[in-house]
């Protein structure tokens, strides 16, 4: 019996001296949370690049979108490998990049918090390269070490109004946003309105979740200009996204993905990438530009300030800036190629694609398409978030 | 205890809880005030350069009048989902524990075989199954029970279903454990009373297995009423659940306050429901 309240003493115990430990738990996370959730903080002052270590570390981990560099196929040996061949460096390509604001989630603690990703180098659509070279996050190339883009960066993309001097980035490729269909399923469809209200793609199309992609398509439908709009203009494409995806006309909104199902034929037609349908080397996929022009985009290789191999990145640049590796890379993934001279290159690989405009697109071409206007941080989030409601 | 105190000395209960209390305090704890404050920060932040800490209770009432539809579609679809589970994996638990006999064990092992692959794998097979060209749809189509135009994938169906097929595991082993606690001689004993096979069900072994099936619809709904891979990858933009809404909101539309208020809603939602279904169900003792 006397053993009974002896424990009952130590249940009063151990409850007592937890609760204040418990409290104190809870006071100190209290106390150290402001600190913990700012998140991010700018690093203006680009206080945190870290020292490169490219002298003694052959490496370079590089994140990119799927489907976007050759690999290596029997006798075919890619850029890639030839790179690793002629310089030694071991590259860790990663495809992890299927949608810019998903990266973005992704790495944003990190690069906020000053603190390594993991990656050297990312490949990153302009606006997106934009806001994080504003952030500060984004290291200075240095130009000694990349000849190459001086002398051959395609003079289109020389000046960009986010990094006039393209002191912190260089394009990787170019490309479109427009229409592409699967034709052994529908006939053409050559409109945004088609694609959006034609009952024969009822649930059968899909649409980006990049907002400047898919949003742009829609503004020029509206007949608005996408590099210059109205809010009233965004409000009423909104409206007509708004009312497909009600009607049960959109089957999802999709990052790089919805390749896959169009040549399933889970989808019939969708907005689309332009090399992305050629890569997929199905004949039955079509890519075109609606009847209302298209938007262009380039995806720029930039180094964050963590990252720890920044001159081995620039040697991987100033590669892929070398006209010859540049055509190879172009024939495989059909994008427009940012490299003066690779156009004559590519005579030596594929004649029928120097004449291609989705690689080597001519003046002419290149009025027709479109830019996505600029957005101040406020506009943009109003507007991603105005279209993440849409959307799902 | 006595025996307890011996190894660890007079202090043993904290040896005990330390552990798992320095877990929660680190793995718990600390997330959730994370959770919390976003959920009061002002949502004119950036994730960019943070956000202020402004006490902002709008977000809440501002996240239900805005998303109420996702989060009723959720519960809608985990509480379908959760009864179709509690049908298939009680006959089948039942077979196990009364008639499987020596094939017992093996029953088991293939109820939990398909965790050795991975949820998303899994989920994603369905998709090629489902497909709107694949032999299933087709040989449907043919036989006249989807139209032509009919589909199975991108629809709430596939979503349910997908719901139902990835937690029904976690509904078969509570029931199982309960069931085959029963002592079959209970039920002799009734048939011996002259009750009908349907009284022997009611007045004896449902009864006795309702802990099974608390514990089974309480470890179905939960994780299925958060879930957005589903409804991610086999439903429509009309069939998102609150589980994507969260997502997108941290994702896509880089709005973490929203985001947050959202997903504590959610969680005392759910606190409040199992909390309320436990006592209905009168087995507070479990928990």
């Amino acid at each position: 019996m006397s053993e009974v309240p002896q424990e009952e003493e130590q249940k009063k115990g151990v409850s007592r001296r937890g609760l204040i430990i418990g409290g104190g738990v809870a006071a100190a996370g209290v106390a150290g949370f402001a600190l913990l959730n700012r998140g991010g903080g700018g690093n203006a002052a680009g206080d945190c690049v870290t020292t490169d270590l490219s002298d003694t570390e052959a490496t370079l981990n590089m994140s990119n979108w799927p489907e976007y560099v050759d690999e290596d196929d029997g006798d075919y040996v890619s850029t890639l490998t030839t790179f690793e061949q002629e310089t030694g460096i071991d590259v860790t390509y990663t495809p992890d990049v299927n949608d810019n604001v998903e990266f973005f989630a992704k790495v944003r603690n990190q690069l906020g918090a000053c603190q390594p990703t993991g990656r050297d180098m990312f490949v990153l659509t302009d606006w997106m390269a934009a806001r994080m070279i504003d952030a500060g996050w984004i290291q200075k190339l240095d130009k000694a070490n990349i000849p190459n883009v001086d002398k051959n960066l395609i003079s289109s993309l020389q000046g960009v109004g986010w990094d006039p001097n393209r002191e912190y980035s260089a394009p990787w490729q170019s490309g479109f946003t427009g229409i592409a269909y699967n034709k052994s399923l529908v006939g053409e469809v050559a409109t945004m309105d088609e694609l959006l209200t034609r009952s024969d793609l009822k649930g059968k199309i899909t649409l980006l979740t990049e907002m400047r992609d898919t949003m742009g398509l829609m503004l020029l439908a509206e007949g608005a200009d996408p590099a210059n709009f109205t809010s009233d203009q965004w409000g009423n494409a909104l409206e007509k996204l708004s009312k497909a995806r009600t009607d049960g006309q959109v089957r999802a909104f999709t990052g790089n993905e919805y390749v896959n199902d169009l040549a399933a034929g889970n989808i019939a037609a969708c907005v689309a990438w332009s090399g992305d349908v050629a890569a997929a080397e199905d004949e039955n996929l079509v890519f075109l530009p609606p009847e209302e022009g298209m938007m262009i985009w380039s995806d720029n290789m930039i180094v964050p300030v963590q990252g720890m191999h920044k001159t081995n990145a620039e040697k991987l640049i100033d590669f892929y800036y070398d006209p010859v590796q540049a055509a190879k890379l172009a024939a495989y993934v059909w994008y427009v190629c940012p490299v003066e001279g690779a156009q004559a290159e590519m005579e030596k690989i594929d004649p029928s694609l120097v004449d291609n405009p989705l690689i080597f697109p001519t003046a002419d071409f290149l009025a027709s398409t479109h830019n996505f206007m600029a957005l101040s941080e406020a506009d943009a989030a109003k507007y991603e978030q105005e279209f993440a409601d849409v959307i799902g | 205890m006595a025996s307890l105190q011996r190894v660890f000395g007079k202090n043993s209960a904290y040896w005990l809880i330390g552990p798992a209390a320095v877990w929660l305090a680190i793995f718990f704890l600390f997330p959730m005030l994370s959770l919390l404050t976003t959920s009061l920060s002002d949502p004119a932040g950036s994730p960019i350069y943070g956000y202020d800490l402004t006490w902002r209770l709008q977000n809440y009432f501002e996240a239900i009048s805005d998303y109420w539809p996702y989060m009723v579609r959720s519960l809608i679809y985990a509480g379908i989902a959760t009864l179709l589970c509690l049908v298939l994996g009680y006959v089948l638990a039942y077979a196990i524990a009364f008639k499987a006999g020596r094939w017992k064990n093996v029953m088991l092992v293939l109820v939990i075989a398909p965790f050795f692959t991975s949820f998303l794998v899994r989920t994603l097979s369905w998709k090629l199954i489902l497909a709107d060209n694949g032999w299933l749809v087709e040989s449907l189509q043919w036989l006249h029970i989807l139209g032509e135009d009919g589909r199975l994938l991108a629809t709430p169906f596939a979503v349910v279903m997908g719901l139902t097929y990835n937690f029904l595991p976690f509904m078969i082993l509570p029931l199982y454990t309960s069931l085959e606690k029963i002592d079959p001689r209970l039920n002799e004993a009734a048939a011996d009373l002259y009750s009908s096979p349907w009284q022997r069900f009611t007045k004896v072994i449902w009864p006795l297995s309702i802990p099974g099936v608390v514990g089974g619809t309480l470890l179905t709904f939960i994780p299925a009423s958060g879930d957005y891979i589903n409804s991610d990858l086999l439903g429509n933009p009309n069939t998102q659940m609150v589980g994507n809404k969260i997502q997108t909101l941290f994702t896509d539309a880089s709005d973490y306050p929203h985001a947050a208020a959202l997903s504590v809603i959610l969680m005392v939602l759910i606190v409040g429901m199992v909390l309320f279904y436990v006592r209905r169900a009168g087995t507070e003792d479990l928990l």
